[in-house]
């Protein structure tokens, strides 16, 4: 089974630069504020300098010459166009002396700092500009307002709030790109390693994972899983010399006990005295012990064989709808015999790779139980589909079912519910079930089956689907 | 018939000879691949049994140069090897059947006579009959003594294979390796049932069975 390779969105590299990027796109308007912030204080602070110390003088003027003075002053102050401003008014805003033509949005008490607009003719047009200044009150219900013009600061600073989104969005576009690119370069070489580590786990224990060959951190990593592979490929070949010589070592002995018992049973038929029709039927439960001890060895060997999946020669392309109605054709009769419904639900065909053998087998098992443990006028249902989990080979039987907290156990080898003690049977059914629901990396789902009884499904990955392409070329 | 035996293991090759032989069988035995191969180039056997795994040259390889050298002589193969990845390999180098450790040595018989039949020229037959049984295998009719016998298409095919082997006898995993086309081994005896009901259509009424029970083996048509 392979797992889907994962997005570009989902790699920890892009993530990593994602996040690199927000928090360096955080840190440099945070930056950038603190620098426009700081900057504009200060220029502040040295307009605010130049207002107080005009504000200052002209209090000087009209404490030593009265408001004609100050009149006097502010008139010959206003002549030059320059950045200071002047407007000495009266209590209804009439402009006495200075260089502004309106009394402008201010407040007349504005004794701290204000900003504000005004208009100033430049080429004989008028324009809006910017100033900072504030008002002195004058004994008389008169206002003298003194301001700098802060235009091209304010100028400044509108361009400065404008551009600094584009600039936080250029660093993100900028920087995503990048991560994307670095995140694709990281994906191809991790798909690489995922893409051996899938044949590996499908079987083939001789594949290695590629080197880029420039001893980075991912060359260490694929050396390392390559040099636990080598282990594991050793483990297995061991593992199947063991499992090999186990089985020829106990079943060279079992053929000879059991050619032997043969061979007295045939000597004692032949000369056939009563005695010894006794002695041939002790010989002949003996052989169908032997026989049973056979079948448990075969079917642990078979389990250990197919639990470590290492062989892939048997797989092809195989319908399970048509296994399904094989084995329900082969159990119909025990069924019938033991007045059980065996039926197959309809179904479009569902072509997984396999092994026929084996699924046959672990189908068998399961509909042998089924028949066995429901009681006469039940029913069992075998049915193979596409579901949304998986693909599903199910078996549904109207018995007493399996309590949920045995359900784990009885597909380990040799456990035997106490219900089923005194029935015929090795313990090792369901295991057999198990391990090959493995060797496909299928699963044994032991489910409740409504309203009542045990539904124990097969069920293999979506991967494991064959299209019709894939078996056309099986067939060639 | 002759027949090739090769088994390193003397005891079983001894117990295989033997039994062999008291079947009526004319049998030469090896008890390495070497031998067996210049056996099996030089003379000529209707059948050759095989292990799988023998000293010097394996089985596998004895096979694949007997095909090599155009030898065409049906091979049963013996394995105490596992099973799965085993018997696959078996076939694909040439093996026509594959028996694994331990056997019955009924089981092997009817194997050995399988095979030995396989190779006969049978021409193209149309039609089985066993005593007064017919099988038409154009039209699929099953009649006995002139009556019809309502078949399903599995009990057809587990009709004919017994039919085409009348006389032999043919054990419970033949029938589900030849009708069922399946190699696994079902925990009840489900062919049983099979039999028995193909038994119920055939032979019920009549004086004569045809088929029988052959005990500790598994079943035989005849005609008595």
């Amino acid at each position: 089974m392979r797992t889907k390779p994962p997005s570009l969105l989902q790699t920890q590299a892009f993530r990593i630069v994602l996040v690199y990027v927000l928090l360096f796109a955080f840190s440099v308007t945070a930056l950038l504020f603190f620098t426009y912030w700081n900057t504009r204080r200060t220029l502040d602070d040295q307009t605010d300098q130049i207002v107080e110390a005009e504000i200052t003088g002209l209090s000087e003027e009209y404490r030593h010459f009265g408001l004609p003075g100050l009149v006097e002053t502010v008139r010959a102050r206003a002549l030059h166009q320059g950045q200071a401003l002047y407007l000495l008014g009266d209590g209804l805003h009439h402009v006495v002396a200075g260089n502004l033509e309106f009394w402008p949005q201010v407040s007349e008490t504005a004794a701290a700092m204000v900003e504000f607009d005004y208009d100033r003719p430049v080429n004989g047009k008028l324009e809006a500009r910017r100033a900072r200044g504030r008002v002195l009150a004058i004994p008389g219900d008169f206002q003298l307002l003194v301001a700098e013009d802060v235009h091209d600061r304010y100028l400044t600073e509108r361009m400065f709030t404008t551009t600094l989104p584009w600039t936080v969005v250029l660093i993100l576009i900028l920087g995503t790109a990048g991560g994307a690119l670095i995140g694709r370069n990281m994906l191809r070489r991790l798909d690489a390693i995922n893409r051996t580590s899938g044949e590996i786990i499908a079987g083939d224990l001789t594949r290695r994972v590629p080197l880029a060959g420039s001893g980075d951190e991912l060359d260490v990593l694929s050396e390392n899983l390559n040099r636990m592979l080598d282990r594991i490929e050793r483990l297995m070949k061991g593992l199947r010399e063991v499992t090999d010589s186990v089985a020829h070592d106990l079943r060279t002995p079992l053929n000879r006990l059991r050619n032997r018992l043969e061979e007295s049973a045939a000597r004692l038929n032949a000369s056939g005295a009563l005695k010894n029709e006794m002695m041939a039927g002790e010989i002949e439960r003996a052989i169908a012990e032997t026989d049973q001890l056979i079948g448990t060895f075969n079917a642990l060997l078979l389990i250990a064989e197919t639990d470590a999946g290492t062989t892939r020669a048997a797989m092809s392309a195989l319908d399970l709808r048509e296994v399904a109605a094989d084995v329900v054709e082969l159990y119909e009769p025990l069924a019938e015999e033991k007045r059980v419904a065996l039926t197959r639900l309809p179904s479009t065909p569902v072509v997984i790779e396999g092994n026929r053998s084996l699924i046959a087998q672990a189908l068998a098992n399961l509909v042998d139980n089924a028949i066995k443990y429901t009681p006469a006028g039940g029913k069992v249902r075998i049915q193979a589909a596409a579901t949304a989990e998986g693909i599903d080979l199910s078996v549904a039987d109207s018995g007493p079912g399996i309590p949920a907290a045995d359900r784990p156990r009885v597909v380990e080898r040799f456990v035997r519910l106490e219900a089923s003690r005194n029935s015929p049977g090795t313990g090792l059914g369901l295991s057999l079930v198990a391990a090959v629901a493995h060797f496909h990396n299928a699963e044994l789902v032991l489910e409740d089956n409504l309203p009542i009884g045990l539904k124990a499904i097969l069920r293999f990955p979506h991967t494991a689907i064959r299209l019709p392409a894939s078996i056309k070329s099986a067939a060639e | 018939m002759r027949i090739l035996v090769v088994e390193d293991d003397l005891e079983a090759q001894r117990y295989l000879v033997q039994g062999l032989k008291e079947s009526g069988h004319v049998v030469d035995e090896a008890a390495d691949g070497e031998t067996g191969l210049n056996l099996a180039l030089s003379r000529s056997y209707d059948v050759a049994v095989i292990d799988r795994m023998l000293p010097g040259l394996d089985g596998l390889r004895v096979v694949a140069e007997m095909r090599e050298h155009g030898n065409s002589t049906p091979v049963l193969f013996l394995s105490a090897l596992s099973e799965v990845d085993d018997r696959v390999k078996g076939l694909k180098a040439g093996g026509d059947d594959y028996l694994t450790k331990p056997y019955a040595f009924v089981e092997l018989l009817a194997r050995i006579d399988a095979l030995m039949r396989r190779r006969m020229p049978a021409g193209i037959k149309t039609r089985l009959d066993v005593g007064d049984l017919e099988l038409d295998l154009l039209t699929r009719a099953a009649k006995r003594s002139g009556t019809d016998i309502e078949l399903q298409p599995r009990e057809f095919r587990l009709l004919e294979y017994l039919m085409r082997h009348a006389g032999q006898v043919v054990t419970r995993t033949m029938l589900l390796e030849s009708v069922w086309e399946y190699h696994f081994d079902p925990q009840t005896n489900v062919i049983d049932v099979h039999i028995s009901r193909l038994r119920a259509k055939i032979d019920k009424g009549f004086e004569a069975p045809l088929l029988h029970t052959v005990r500790g083996a598994g079943y035989m048509i005849r005609a008595h």
